[in-house]
């Protein structure tokens, strides 16, 4: 199949790109999610 | 708790399973484009990302407005969640124009109307993120990145419009474009089943990017009463001194 490579290329791209935002997104919540957890551990003992 | 996180997981599955299905139908069930061959199926996700772009730049437009009319801070965590979820569907765009013109133009890149105003989308949103991070002042970074958002909405007209005010590189509009223009059946329904696919990506990454907006909102608070009953202590401390 002509220009395979190509094709391939930019259809693994699509998915990286949003394989990759979806990862940090999911990371940035995990970690704001345990900051939460630990101020509101800090209100209740105050 | 648990129900939701099994009805966020089961979402996720269903758009990852349409995109997988939409994956095969642009490379399998779409009929060979006569002149471009196989590097034509790059069209099935390069257009309608850019369709999908456009909406989540819509809703940044909408929120934006909204917010600077009411004030309230659920209009701004949308604006900014839709900016940045726009801003990966531009970046695909992006990446899979040129990949698609090097074998087809013999060039990665050239500076006309529609990839240079694309470009330019791409750089006022990043603005428009890098924005918000410099603006250290909770009550006037809402408002300056909303006047900026509606700003940059401002070349989403001039990108749509582009290719049929000026003569460009890139090719004519195939989906009205007026005479001459269209595309076979069997390739509009994969097309269109494409853009379903990321239009459901895009609102499953919209919700779990408001959702963290909204944890950062309330993690400010909580710091900020933290912060008022440490300062209340000390004040009560010196008053007993």
């Amino acid at each position: 199949m002509k220009n395979f490579e190509s094709l391939f290329a930019a259809y693994m791209f699509v998915w990286a790109i949003f394989l990759v935002y979806e990862f940090t997104v999911a990371r940035r919540v995990a970690r704001l999610q345990a900051e939460l957890d630990r101020l509101k551990e800090m209100v209740r003992h105050n | 708790m648990a129900a939701s996180s099994r009805g966020n997981l089961g979402a996720a599955l269903a758009v990852f399973a349409l995109l997988g299905f939409a994956c095969c139908a642009a490379l399998f069930i779409a009929p060979d484009e006569a002149t471009m061959h196989a590097i034509q199926r790059i069209f099935y996700f390069h257009v309608p990302s850019a369709w999908t772009a456009f909406v989540a730049f819509l809703i940044t437009f909408i929120a934006n407005i909204a917010y600077l009319v009411t004030r309230k801070p659920k209009w701004d965590w949308l604006g900014v969640s839709s900016a940045e979820v726009g801003l990966a569907f531009c970046t695909v765009v992006l990446v899979t124009g040129p990949i698609w013109a090097k074998p087809v133009w013999g060039i990665w890149w050239t500076w006309d109307a529609r990839l240079t105003s694309t470009f330019v989308l791409w750089l006022l949103y990043v603005s428009y993120l890098l924005l918000r991070t410099l603006l250290a002042d909770p009550e006037r970074r809402p408002v300056f990145s909303a006047i900026f958002g509606i700003f940059a909405y401002l070349d989403v007209p001039l990108v749509y419009f582009s290719i049929r005010l000026w003569r460009t590189q890139h090719p004519q509009p195939v989906i009205l474009g007026g005479s001459g223009s269209g595309i076979n059946a069997v390739m509009l329904r994969v097309l269109l089943l494409c853009w379903a696919a990321l239009t459901a990506l895009m609102i499953l990454l919209l919700r779990e990017r408001y959702r963290l907006e909204r944890m950062r909102h309330e993690t400010d608070e909580l710091r900020f009463e933290i912060e008022g009953r440490a300062a209340d202590r000390e004040m009560a401390g010196k008053g007993r001194g």
